[in-house]
């Protein structure tokens, strides 16, 4: 029998930086995977991408991929991205980060992206805590979960951030667990195929930290949750589309066209150069 | 009852947040800093602390949600590193602008590009001109009676100012150490209740930190740099007093060891004062007159203790974890200032060593120490700044 030493998947990750740091039964794994996958279905030039993410665990995915990439400061992968873009509009730039850093430290950064919608594409891990940090409650935590910061249960209402997106102007939005890896799979193609700011959450397990607390130890069990509470509702209404240890509702939220930030921008300066040659 | 636990800085630093009695905790999780406001969620969530735990998100919201608090009237804590440090900057300057003693740890850590949880001074350092008051410990027990000190400090009427508690990442922030926690009715007796010098009353509404023009901004900068002289005499005295009472001293603004009869005194910050202090036995076990000053408190900075070290050594060699790029270690130009002048001032050797967490141990410092010991001898320092085991 051939033996297959290499990884299929090997050209797109930076071997010297492996083996990775994430713990055993966590979902960033997973969700690079499905990143890889699609990237390499649709045969993406590697050297038109870049990747970029912020703090905490997921971070660590800017220096995984063998693509152009950048691991930048706490909360500011958008503000960064958005720079690339905007210097060279050629580029296919996605951010890879979790839910602290996008959606607390640089939560500003995400809503006026959409806003503007600026064609950078953001991919979200959702574990519900500040991971890295050693598990703190943060603006995904579930109402009641325990996390280190609120050891009788957290009294805070979460983000829900598929109605977030879509509030915000986000041209495509979706939400799905790394249980769901063929949907998800699909779902970054379509995000990276898409003009404007798109966003996909995915809820992912986080066993050795928020798990520990909340009786989920394993990444198994954490999946198994995902398994039994998982409801796809493709263009429900992102508001009604929330979180609770019952029900995840998942799918894709929105999918509309709308002309993007870096298009209007070099039109308005076209339109401005062509009126200066008439005078 | 006084007891003594075993614990990390960082729990430590919980402990006595929660022995000065803090009313409002403001805080984000940042390596290493973390483990600190995490016992004290613990402390408040379990009933042991009788204050409010603000879950921000970021660390320019805690800092800023400090300031509400204390401005409000109450006694403030947070704790921070790096990073999140560095986001706070902006609002630095309005805690002490607005003259509130708010106390912060901030477990030091290394600056970024490129990444590193490790400890070295860059990210307090780079505060120095915000108006805080800094101080840096060397051990675990160090950074409770600091706590403790800092607020008595702080809160005094010819102070009110905030300051921070440095303690190197990892060194001192994860490490076990025995710490004696002082009875608690001792504590209230040496650092009675907040009494704020302004506090935002419904009954007699004001406006705070509003617009100054020209014709008065000077002054208000003046009396800060008033509070941090009259801040110098008395973080003195209150050593001295918590001393008295609870049996640690640590020299006020400057630690020194064996400086008596140096003629080469070793001057650090934090633990690597601990370091020195080997060295300097060992380095006087081979008949060498070395001393360690270890500058304790860098803002105000101890710009007369400095002069009264100079009169007796004929060599500085300044130690710092920390570089200033395109001049040298703060701690090597602070203390070449406040020496400019003097007659027949000791040469003055700056290294640079320990930056992002590389080892500063006692054999490191042994080898500064000759070095600059040779450098004495010749009557001339031959590299104004040398970068200690730097790989070529």
């Amino acid at each position: 029998m051939e033996t297959v030493m290499a990884h299929p998947f090997a050209k797109y990750l930076r071997e010297a930086m492996m083996p990775h740091i994430w713990c055993s039964g966590c979902g960033n794994g997973i969700i690079l995977n499905c990143f890889v996958q699609a990237v390499d279905e649709l045969q993406m030039d590697l050297n038109k991408l870049v990747v970029v993410s912020g703090i905490g665990c997921i971070g660590r995915a800017a220096g995984y991929v063998n693509t152009n990439s950048f691991h930048t400061t706490h909360g500011r992968p958008i503000a960064f991205a958005t720079g690339i873009k905007l210097a060279n509009p050629e580029l296919e730039v996605v951010i890879i980060s979790g839910d602290g850093d996008l959606f607390a430290i640089g939560g500003n950064h995400f809503i006026h992206a959409a806003r503007r919608n600026i064609g950078i594409k953001v991919i979200c891990a959702n574990n519900f805590n500040y991971g890295m940090t050693g598990g703190q409650q943060g603006p995904t935590t579930p109402v009641e979960a325990l996390t280190t910061t609120t050891p009788y249960g957290n009294i805070e209402h979460p983000f829900n951030l598929v109605h977030l997106a879509a509030a915000s102007g986000a041209t495509y939005v979706a939400r799905w667990t790394t249980l769901h890896v063929r949907r998800l799979t699909q779902s970054i193609k379509k995000l990276l195929q898409k003009e404007g700011f798109g966003f996909i959450e995915v809820v992912s397990p986080c066993p050795e930290i928020f798990g520990r607390y909340n009786k989920m130890r394993t990444g198994l069990e954490m999946m198994e949750w995902f398994r039994k509470v998982s409801a796809i509702e493709n263009f429900s209404d992102p508001a009604k589309a929330e979180i609770t240890p019952e029900r995840i509702v998942v799918g894709e939220f929105v999918d509309i066209a709308k002309i993007s930030y870096e298009k209007l921008i070099h039109e308005k300066i076209a339109e401005i150069n062509e009126k200066k040659m008439q005078w | 009852m006084a007891q003594t636990i075993i614990d990390t800085a960082n729990h430590i630093a919980g402990y006595a947040a929660k022995a000065a009695r803090v009313k409002v905790i403001a805080a984000y999780p940042i390596t290493p800093q973390t483990t600190i406001v995490e016992k004290i969620a613990e402390f408040v969530e379990n009933g042991e602390m009788d204050s409010e735990y603000i879950r921000v998100e970021s660390e320019h919201s805690a800092m800023v949600a400090c300031i509400g608090a204390a401005a409000a009237g109450v006694r403030t804590f947070t704790a921070t590193s790096a990073h999140g440090l560095a986001l706070m900057h902006e609002a630095l300057h309005w805690a002490s602008g607005s003259r509130l003693p708010i106390v912060m740890a901030v477990v030091n850590r290394a600056m970024g590009a490129p990444w590193s949880i490790w400890p070295d001074f860059s990210d307090s350092l780079s505060q120095r001109d915000t108006g805080w008051i800094q101080f840096y410990c060397a051990d675990n027990q160090e950074v409770f009676d600091t706590i403790i000190q800092a607020y008595k400090l702080c809160e005094d009427e010819r102070v009110y100012l905030p300051a921070m508690i440095c303690l190197e990442g990892f060194i001192l922030s994860h490490t076990y150490m025995p710490v004696k926690i002082p009875d608690q009715n001792e504590i209230d007796d040496f650092l009675p209740p907040y009494k704020a010098g302004w506090i935002l009353d419904v009954n007699r509404p004001f406006s705070h930190s509003n617009l100054v023009s020209p014709e008065w901004y000077m002054e208000f900068r003046y009396m800060i740099q008033e509070a941090m002289e009259n801040a110098k005499r008395l973080i003195q005295q209150i050593d001295k007093e918590y001393g008295k009472r609870f049996g640690f001293e640590y020299g006020g603004l400057v630690e020194k060891y064996k400086c008596e009869d140096a003629d080469l005194i070793l001057l650090t910050m934090g633990t690597m004062g601990s370091e020195a202090k080997i060295a300097v036995n060992n380095l006087r076990k081979e008949g060498l007159k070395v001393g360690s000053a270890r500058i304790r408190v860098y803002r105000p900075f101890p710009v007369e203790e400095m002069r009264r070290l100079a009169e007796q050594a004929k060599m500085f060699a300044t130690i710092d974890r920390h570089i200033s790029f395109g001049m040298e270690g703060f701690l090597a130009t602070e203390v070449k200032a406040s020496l400019a002048g003097e007659k027949e001032p000791p040469l003055v050797a700056g290294f640079i060593a320990g930056l992002g967490g590389r080892d500063v141990t006692s054999e490191t410092i042994v080898k500064i120490a000759k070095k600059s010991l040779k450098w004495m001898k010749i009557g001339k320092v031959e590299k104004e700044t040398e970068w200690v085991d730097l790989r070529d």
